[in-house]
């Protein structure tokens, strides 16, 4: 599964260069990232090459953040299909508490990343499969 | 006019007598009828033998809040519960509050000084006073009202807040003398102007302004926005609440009712008296007081204090306003906050101990502003956004249960609340007071 690096940011100006700063001076690269506002402070969610050494040399620096697994399903870049992946979420009762995608490059593939809440421990990758799509894996992600 | 003439006029030489009577009386009340002053008396060394005359008061041990707390609720009390006509509670550092309670001797001796205190500031038979202190368990509102009604004046309780009401109160009777808290004065005059009224035609000509630290600075500003005389009113609930002190119209120091609270400016390190005029911790003794009657107690406040006659007539000390505290309590809106009070806070929220800051602010609307900034660190940090919401409405709550005033908490990145030594600063006081 992708993983994702959690980060809580005070809303003021400097805070996102902070860690792009800490990321880069390991040099890791970011593929992803959003932010949730909430007035005085927001979490930064990412993801990076080298998960892990992102969330140590992060936490080295003070910053509190945390990793979380996250599925990265890949959706072929054509109407109707994000329909079709959260249906078949909905049929088996898994709520999509975060998500955010991106088309790479236009009209091929995009990529979304799903944060579930899956209280049955449904296998989500056969479910996904079944509907025509399919999740990275960390072999993909993250060059094993 | 000066309310209690013989006493607040009284030379010097037959005051010390007064003080003396008093003092020696006082401790003989107080060692044997309550069990843990007499202990304390016992520890120090000294009987009531001892204590001669007011000279002699520095071979009594001190009293602090600590004792006030450690003895919650009764036990530095003189007189069991049933001699209580009322009692009143405020805030204490942590866990336990600061009970006091009065006989009706002790309600009586209130409506004298604060009736003193009215005289002071320029009242007179006929006026109308509006009490826009709180009323409640805070001393502030009884106290003007029991001064206000010894002394025959007509009483507005208009107790805290609702200033639209307050506006219209001044404008359809006319009360020439207000009492509240200094900030929300100004606060007032920022709301008349924005429903079109001047305050210079208000009719309020005397403010009776405590319950937090001012300024000179701040009397100017008011006097200017009302056209009124400000006046600085002092006091505390362990003592009696407000009544121990108040200027007159020269407005050239505090005088304080010495008669009845025996003051000593000490030095808060050695305990040791500081010459006459230099600052130091104001301690006062309740010479008259029944239910609870305090030795020595120390305020914690920073005074300095003359003991030169007064061009009003009155021969009591006078002080000068609040220069500081010896300890890291603040006045917000007329309410004590410790920073270990939002400590217990934090500590019962899940157990955490995180870095936290007070930061108080007087902004535009001139009402202190306070707000908790809490570190988020590793033990407090979640990745869902509205678990990060619900703490800070947990600690937000939960500090103003405590305070009982509006506060926002902000969360912020670990490492952010400055540190000094290594050690966090509490409070950033930010008011120009």
């Amino acid at each position: 599964m992708a993983k994702q690096v959690t980060i809580f940011l005070e809303n003021r100006p400097g805070r996102m260069k902070s860690i792009s700063d800490i990321l880069l001076e390991k040099n890791l690269n970011i593929w992803a990232f959003t932010i949730q506002d909430r007035g005085d402070f927001g979490l930064m969610k990412i993801i990076v090459d080298k998960p892990d050494q992102a969330q140590i040399v992060l936490a080295e620096r003070g910053v509190a953040c945390v990793l979380k697994d996250v599925l990265a399903v890949i959706v072929p870049d054509r109407p109707g299909n994000l329909e079709k992946l959260t249906t078949a979420l909905l049929q088996k009762n898994v709520n999509i508490k975060d998500a955010y995608g991106f088309v790479c490059p236009t009209g091929k593939q995009g990529i979304c990343y799903l944060e579930v809440e899956n209280p049955a421990g449904i296998d989500l990758e056969t479910v996904i499969a079944e509907h025509g799509f399919s999740i990275l894996n960390d072999k993909e992600l993250y060059d094993l | 006019m000066i309310w209690n003439e013989a006493i607040e006029t009284m030379p010097l030489e037959d005051l010390k007598n007064l003080q003396s009577e008093r003092l020696v009386k006082l401790v003989r009340y107080i060692y044997e009828r309550c069990p843990v002053y007499k202990q304390k008396l016992d520890k120090a060394g000294v009987s009531p033998g001892d204590i001669q005359g007011i000279e002699d008061i520095t071979k009594l041990p001190f009293t602090t809040k600590l004792d006030m707390r450690d003895h919650y609720p009764y036990g530095l009390f003189s007189r069991p519960q049933s001699d209580l006509v009322e009692i009143h509670v405020s805030s204490g550092t942590t866990g336990n509050p600061t009970l006091v309670g009065y006989t009706r001797d002790d309600l009586k001796l209130w409506g004298d000084v604060m009736a003193r205190v009215l005289c002071c500031a320029g009242a007179k038979p006929g006026d109308f006073v509006q009490n826009a202190y709180g009323y409640g368990l805070f001393t502030g509102g009884l106290g003007f009202h029991y001064g206000a009604l010894e002394m025959g004046l007509t009483i507005i309780p208009a107790s805290s807040g609702q200033t639209k009401r307050q506006l219209k109160i001044m404008q359809d009777f006319k009360p020439r003398i207000l009492a509240c808290t200094p900030s929300y004065c100004l606060y007032m005059a920022e709301e008349a102007k924005e429903l079109g009224l001047d305050p210079r035609q208000g009719s309020w000509k005397i403010g009776i302004f405590g319950a937090e630290p001012w300024s000179e600075p701040m009397r100017n500003e008011i006097e200017q926005a009302w056209d009124m005389l400000a006046t600085d009113v002092y006091g505390l609930s362990e003592i009696i609440g407000p009544g121990v002190s108040q200027e007159c119209t020269y407005k050239d120091g505090l005088h304080l009712f010495s008669d009845v609270f025996y003051p000593e400016i000490i030095d808060p390190d050695s305990g040791v008296p500081v010459p006459e005029g230099s600052n130091g911790e104001l301690v006062i003794t309740t010479l008259t007081k029944q239910a609870i009657p305090l030795l020595r107690y120390r305020t914690r406040d920073i005074v300095s204090m003359t003991s030169q006659p007064c061009r009003c007539g009155r021969t009591s000390p006078r002080t000068s306003k609040i220069k500081g505290r010896t300890d890291d309590m603040i006045i917000v809106r007329g309410i004590n906050v410790f920073p270990s009070q939002i400590e217990h806070v934090l500590l019962g929220i899940e157990g955490i101990h995180p870095h936290y800051q007070l930061v108080i602010d007087r902004k535009a609307h001139k009402l202190d502003e306070v707000e908790i900034m809490v570190e988020v660190d590793e033990k407090i940090f979640s990745d869902e956004i509205k678990r990060m919401s619900a703490l800070e409405q947990k600690i937000r709550k939960e500090i103003e249960a405590i305070l009982s005033i509006g506060v926002s908490v902000k969360l912020v990145e670990p490492k952010t609340i400055q540190r000094s030594e290594g050690k966090a600063k509490r409070v950033v006081d930010k008011r120009s007071i």
